[in-house]
């Protein structure tokens, strides 16, 4: 069982994000689940999303606690919620953001870090910060759990329509072409 | 948001797709061919009744649907559909419900054969628009059958089966297809659709109106005045209401059946009635309602590996219940615990709980059982929890039964 947990603002997609992951899974032939939290979401507060992948039948139908991996869609979200609770040891983050690495606060948990500047991109597509196909890009370079060509299907296939659904689709590559991609190599400090 | 897959080589043959709950009841719906829709929207059924709507637009649907301004004016128009031969639908839950109450009483005692899907909610006031079962719970004496759905893969193919289930001849009531609120009704899964034409000859010509029906061929009256101490009325009135009970036993067998019958031209197997899970060699188990149900079955998996014989028996069908198989479900083991997503205000336990002492009755022996209420107004019930339902069910083996129930999330 693979587990993503994404963070987001309402109205940046973290909701769809989730579920054209499980689309793009799916079609790949693996199960996956998404769930969207429960509150009273409107636009700019923090949400969260969950989203399961296994090659076996998925029984859970809840929120996920101990993620392998955590998309964080927004770039100030994490000054508002801790982010990497529960997160896995070895766990991956992919973060938006337009600082370095070393600029960034990433606890020991984290060995993968996958940083995308995706609000300056998504103002360049969009005129706007709606940041999600973006991210799965972000998702695909760094962790390589889903295909680009799935997520461009899934995308396809979604409720995006022309204008917007090109849109979309150039988020998605210049996501995945624009995302650095760090291993963190853990020293034992004395 | 749904979107037809190409089909991997391993599955069936039927198209894979990926939805939500809510809308793989709409799909269901639409593949079940309803005349007459009437809806209201109400969280969190609202996106269910807006996929219906938007199936009938894009002409995926060919049904009459009815934007009324209540609930107690949809369940009366699709009263009125009914009695003219129409196959008839609708959803709705907590607030909802309770506003449609009048006629959803009547609906079973005029025998007419609709389909509702309940989002389950619980119930306000304290505020809250989160699931739960309160709204269902507290209508099961009404006479409709209560079907609970574990995964939306059940969501869909169980609402396809209340169709048959409703019409059958020796039924003819209205069923209640529940689907818990936010988990079930915004968590998207991978699902295999069934066939359309397999489909149309697993539910065959609807007859609807056979015996009651609005027709100026065939002049009748219609819930005619009976009942009170003179003349015929109370041997009337207790035809009436014993048809009803006889109808309710039927649904039974009738959804054992149907749910066979589903197993052979689709493939895909649910237990009618009780699920027994990992119960053959079970020392004491656990007892589930809808979508709670997998990670309790997870939560037993990894409690078996820590060696605890402990298994797990679910109910699908809560109206009519269905006392005999679990009676032979639970007849094997020496704890119990219980878990429901609702409270029964005058037990001070769960409704399920509640429900499941009357089976113990008949069982004949002492069972040492507790009530656990969780899950409530949209809490989480996670493996955490279910291992805390374990270890005190375990308990029970060899200690005292506690007399209050156990709130799972009364921490959270």
């Amino acid at each position: 069982m693979y587990e993503v947990r994404i963070h987001g603002r309402g109205g940046q997609g973290a909701v769809l994000a989730a579920e054209m992951l499980a689309m793009a899974l799916v079609a790949e032939g693996k199960y996956a689940v998404s769930i969207p939290s429960f509150g009273f979401e409107r636009r700019g507060a923090p949400v969260v999303s969950f989203l399961r992948a296994s090659d076996r039948e998925i029984r859970q139908m809840t929120n996920i606690y101990h993620p392998d991996c955590i998309i964080c869609v927004d770039p100030t979200v994490a000054n508002s919620v801790d982010i990497f609770a529960g997160l896995k040891p070895g766990g991956t983050l992919v973060q938006t953001t337009q600082k370095p690495l070393d600029a960034l606060f990433i606890p020991d948990v984290v060995a993968t870090v996958g940083l995308c500047d995706a609000v300056r991109i998504s103002n360049e597509i969009f005129g706007r910060s709606i940041t999600n196909t973006l991210m799965l890009g972000a998702f695909a370079r760094t962790t390589g759990v889903v295909s680009l060509e799935s997520l461009r299907q899934a995308i396809r296939d979604s409720e995006f329509r022309d204008a917007g659904l090109a849109q979309n689709l150039t988020a998605l590559e210049r996501g995945y072409a624009e995302t650095v991609v760090h291993t963190i190599d853990r020293r034992v400090t004395l | 948001m749904s979107t037809i897959i190409e089909t991997p080589p391993q599955a069936t043959g039927n198209k894979v797709i990926l939805c939500e709950g809510n809308e793989a009841a709409a799909l269901a719906v639409a593949l079940a061919r309803p005349d007459m829709v009437a809806v209201y929207p109400i969280t969190p059924q609202s996106s269910l009744v807006e996929h219906v709507a938007k199936l009938i637009a894009e002409g995926r649907m060919d049904a009459d649907i009815v934007d009324a301004e209540g609930e107690h004016s949809v369940l009366s128009a699709l009263q009125g559909g009914a009695l003219a031969g129409a196959r008839t639908y609708t959803a709705t839950c907590g607030p909802g419900l309770a506003f449609m109450f009048e006629p959803y009483f009547r609906t079973p005692g005029m025998r007419l054969p609709l389909v509702m899907t309940i989002v389950t909610r619980d119930g306000i006031t304290p505020q809250s628009v989160w699931g739960g079962h309160q709204d269902a719970m507290t209508v099961r004496e009404a006479g409709w059958i209560q079907i609970y759905c574990e995964s939306v893969q059940e969501v869909l193919d169980t609402t396809v089966m209340a169709f048959k289930i409703a019409e059958h001849h020796d039924v003819m009531l209205p069923v209640n297809v529940c689907l818990d609120g936010n988990y079930l009704s915004y968590g998207a899964s991978r699902v295999e659709m069934p066939d359309q034409a397999e489909v149309d000859e697993f539910l065959g010509d609807k007859n609807v109106n056979w015996h009651v029906a609005l027709d100026p061929l065939r002049p009748m009256a219609v819930d005619p005045l009976t009942g009170g101490s003179g003349g015929k009325g109370p041997s009337s009135f207790v035809r009436y209401r014993r048809g009803q009970c006889r109808g309710m036993q039927n649904a039974l067998r009738v959804i054992t059946e149907a749910h066979e019958e589903w197993a052979q031209r689709f493939g895909r197997r649910f237990a009618p009635l009780v699920e027994s899970y990992r119960m053959d060699d079970a020392e004491f188990a656990l007892m589930t309602l809808g979508s709670m149900t997998g990670a309790a079955k997870d939560t037993v998996d990894e409690a078996r590996e820590a060696g605890k014989k402990v298994g797990l028996v679910k109910i699908k069908t809560f109206s009519p219940f269905p006392v005999e198989a679990l009676k032979q479900a639970l007849s094997g083991i020496k704890a119990l615990g219980v878990v429901d997503r609702a409270v029964d205000f005058r037990w001070n336990c769960g409704p399920m709980y509640r429900e499941t002492l009357g089976v113990l009755y008949r069982l004949g022996r002492h069972l040492p059982t507790a009530s656990f209420i969780g899950g409530l107004a949209g809490a989480d019930l996670t493996l955490e929890h279910f291992h805390r339902v374990i270890d005190a069910t375990e308990a029970l083996l060899d200690g005292p039964a506690p007399d209050e129930p156990v709130w799972l999330n009364a921490n959270d």
